[in-house]
């Protein structure tokens, strides 16, 4: 790490806390990562993970949640956008800084025409004037493969196809020129022929554009195909860092082999059992005192209850917070991830 | 063209009864949804077909795979089955005896044998209900324990599921989306049931939980002999889990056969297609395999296109045969249904990436665009020509 000086996102010492009736929730536990020009990244874990949070403090939206408190930094092309007033984040937020949500059918205003959805952002940001804007939305619906595109812009959201919604919010997306996109669970709603077709478009584009992507999703076989850097995260925390393949092909957190182990592969021969992680993730009001994986962990010794691990650089471009990690990366241990 | 007329005994594992394999026997099953206009004088404009005629048979024992993308009608036909929709047409029989014959007590007697494992355990289990009274309830309706002992068997359901007996006076906010499925599956098997339809019981839950629920599952079905319709879009968990697998595309049976066959070497294009589309969780094999790109998204159900209800996203599909015929799902080998017109018994079309992601066809004369289509996979043609495939 460290190689590229020229980095788009560099994240420091994150930390969001909610404050909740249970107490307060450590949604994000000082996470630092980093994002190059053009990078494609994933940023996988489980529902409540906090990678959803961590892209809504990048695009500087956690200021609007009157009980979360926001530490560190998020220096995105030098400015920190944690430091700046929110008439400045505007700027960003949308331009430079674009998200593709979740699901397709809730996340476009119903009432308003694809028109309307799509100028509305190229109005504000690049100062065009709405027949330039219209004429801007209709090639970027092209350009995503929505048929008919000049006559289907006055069209609404619930005249799309769930497939369709989610090329329209690409295209909104990236109607601005991003330099970074994040992708919250960008195909988890749609079906694996569909998703096929929005990753491939993504990558694509991404590439056309030279934006940076972070992709966030619980599925590591959507990061496996177009993802080049993966962070995983446990229970708000990034557990493992590292480049794509040798992450995959030899995890170095006990965690990572878990969730790798526990999803059947159809490359791989039917197996009698799976390998689940025995247990739940931890209550992220109440996290065990050490690790936060140290209750599920099989490799868990008492350390692992009395301190936090850092994380450890342990390869090229490879980080993993674990105290037993050498355990992981030891030639025997191999095996055990096939 | 009913395929249950063809049925060869299983020769999976499954200990079965010589008698009376099949369990469950589905017989041209169609469900088809009103669309209806007007408020004061409401009449029919036109119908959404969510199943348009399948046949297949559950055997005794068996974990039956049900797949396809969202509206190809499988949780509809998983509903049909146990008579939660009725049916427009066709026939269920359950251990040979006709559910739709059936009325009050017969019917409630029959529907103690078969129990569903719902989707989402957020919306599926009564928020204002004890884990006691959940998983209790079925015994109270079907008026299988006293009340003195009902408590000891819930008990003992909950420890069967892995759910801390002591629990039981609990609600079921307080418990995790795994743990709640658990408490479904305890519902489910509190009456004794033989066979089981299970609708997407792991899509609503986490990663590194989903593989504690499938072990469960297979964990009880080796112990009471379960027999499963396992309905899933997750194509790697079907295979982990199914004997059989049955894909369906817009209310259609596409194609069905045992679980190696199938994922070994499909012949059916949309299947074809949709396993080349699961995403692998290893970026080098992503690298190397070329996924087949659909184009287009699947047609409404309430006005599938005319023909072969596929051949508008079909890179096989032929103009004058395929839009105009509709294929019936036929044995094209041993154990192996199929619907599609360009499958025969020596030959099917072979599907994969071209030039540009889009899908070409290896095999067969082509509708679109030929000069890509030039390569014969022969690996294909040799497998197809052979009729042993039992060993697979």
């Amino acid at each position: 790490m460290g190689v590229d000086t020229s980095r788009l996102l560099d994240v420091t010492d994150l930390s969001v806390d909610f404050d909740s009736q249970e107490g307060i929730v450590h949604a994000v536990d000082h996470v630092s990562f980093s994002v190059a020009p053009g990078e494609l990244v994933g940023l996988v874990g489980e529902s409540g993970c906090g990678k959803s949070v961590t892209a809504t403090a990048i695009l500087g939206l956690t200021r609007m949640i009157t009980n979360a408190t926001v530490s560190g930094s998020i220096e995105f092309q030098g400015r920190d956008l944690l430091a700046l007033p929110e008439n400045e984040v505007r700027k960003v937020r949308g331009k430079d800084i674009a998200m593709i949500f979740q699901d397709p059918v809730t996340s476009l205003n119903p009432v308003l025409s694809i028109e309307r959805l799509m100028t509305e952002g190229i109005e504000l940001h690049l100062d065009l004037s709405h027949d330039d804007a219209v004429a801007r939305a209709i090639d970027m619906l092209q350009l995503v493969g929505i048929p008919k595109a000049a006559e289907r812009i006055r069209d609404y959201p619930h005249q799309f196809s769930g497939g369709m919604r989610q090329r329209v919010m690409i295209a909104i997306a990236l109607s601005c020129n991003p330099k970074l996109l994040l992708a919250d669970e960008p195909t988890t709603a749609l079906d694996v022929t569909i998703q096929a077709q929005i990753l491939r478009l993504m990558k694509k584009l991404s590439r056309e554009y030279d934006a940076a992507v972070i992709v966030i999703t619980h599925d590591l076989g959507v990061v496996a195909g177009m993802c080049r850097r993966i962070l995983v995260m446990y229970a708000g925390r990034i557990v493992e860092e590292g480049p794509a393949k040798p992450l995959f092909h030899h995890p170095h957190h006990p965690y990572t082999v878990g969730l790798l182990r526990s999803v059947p592969r159809l490359d791989r021969p039917r197996s009698a059992k799976l390998q689940s992680i025995e247990g739940l993730p931890p209550d992220l009001s109440h996290l065990p005192p050490g690790c936060s994986f140290a209750p599920r962990c099989w490799l868990a010794t008492d350390a692992c209850w009395q301190g936090v691990p850092p994380l450890f650089d342990t390869d090229a471009g490879r980080r993993s917070a674990c105290f037993h990690r050498d355990r992981l990366i030891e030639p025997a241990a191999a095996e055990m991830t096939a | 063209m009913s395929a249950t007329d063809a049925v060869i005994p299983a020769s999976t594992g499954a200990a079965a009864p010589a008698s009376g394999d099949d369990l469950v026997t589905v017989d041209d099953l169609v469900v088809h949804f009103p669309i209806t206009s007007g408020i004061v004088f409401r009449h029919k404009i036109g119908a959404v077909r969510a199943v348009d005629g399948i046949s297949f048979t559950v055997k005794r024992g068996e974990t039956l795979g049900l797949v396809g993308e969202s509206g190809c009608g499988k949780s509809t036909t998983g509903m049909a089955i146990l008579h939660l929709e009725k049916p427009t047409a066709g026939h269920v029989l359950y251990e040979g005896a006709d559910l739709a014959s059936l009325s009050g007590r017969a019917l409630r007697r029959q529907r103690r044998r078969m129990q569903m494992i719902f989707q989402d355990p957020y919306a599926s289990l009564n928020g204002r209900m004890t884990i006691a009274d959940i998983v209790g309830e079925p015994l109270l309706v079907h008026k299988l324990y006293p009340r003195s002992g009902r408590n000891q068997r819930v008990r003992e359901l909950l420890e069967l599921v892995g759910i801390n007996p002591n629990t039981l006076n609990r609600y079921p906010h307080e418990f995790s989306g795994g743990q709640r499925q658990r408490i479904g599956i305890a519902r489910a098997l509190a009456v004794e049931p033989n066979f089981i339809v299970c609708d997407e019981p792991i899509s609503a839950l986490d990663v590194s939980i989903r593989a504690q629920i499938i072990n469960l599952l297979l964990e009880l079905q080796r112990e009471f002999g379960l027999t499963y319709l396992f309905i899933a879009h997750d194509l790697s968990v079907v295979r982990h889990i199914s004997d059989r697998v049955a894909v369906m595309y817009l209310g259609k049976m596409v194609e069905l056969a045992e679980n190696a066959v199938l994922y070994g070497e499909p012949v059916h294009p949309y299947t074809q297609a949709l396993l080349s589309a699961v995403p692998i969780p290893d970026p080098e094999a992503e690298e190397n395999r070329r996924a087949v790109v659909l184009q287009g998204d699947v047609p409404s159900p309430a006005d599938p296109p005319p023909g072969c209800h596929f051949h508008t996203r079909c890179p096989a599909a032929q103009e004058g045969l395929c839009n105009v015929e509709p294929p019936v799902l036929r044995e094209v080998r041993p154990r192996h249904w199929a619907s599609c017109h360009l499958v025969t018994n020596t030959d099917f079309p072979h599907i994969r990436a071209g030039e540009d992601d889009l899908a070409v066809v290896a095999t067969g004369p082509v509708m679109g665009d030929a000069s890509a289509a030039t390569v014969v996979h022969t690996d294909a043609l040799d497998a197809a020509g052979e009729n042993d495939h039992g060993d697979v």
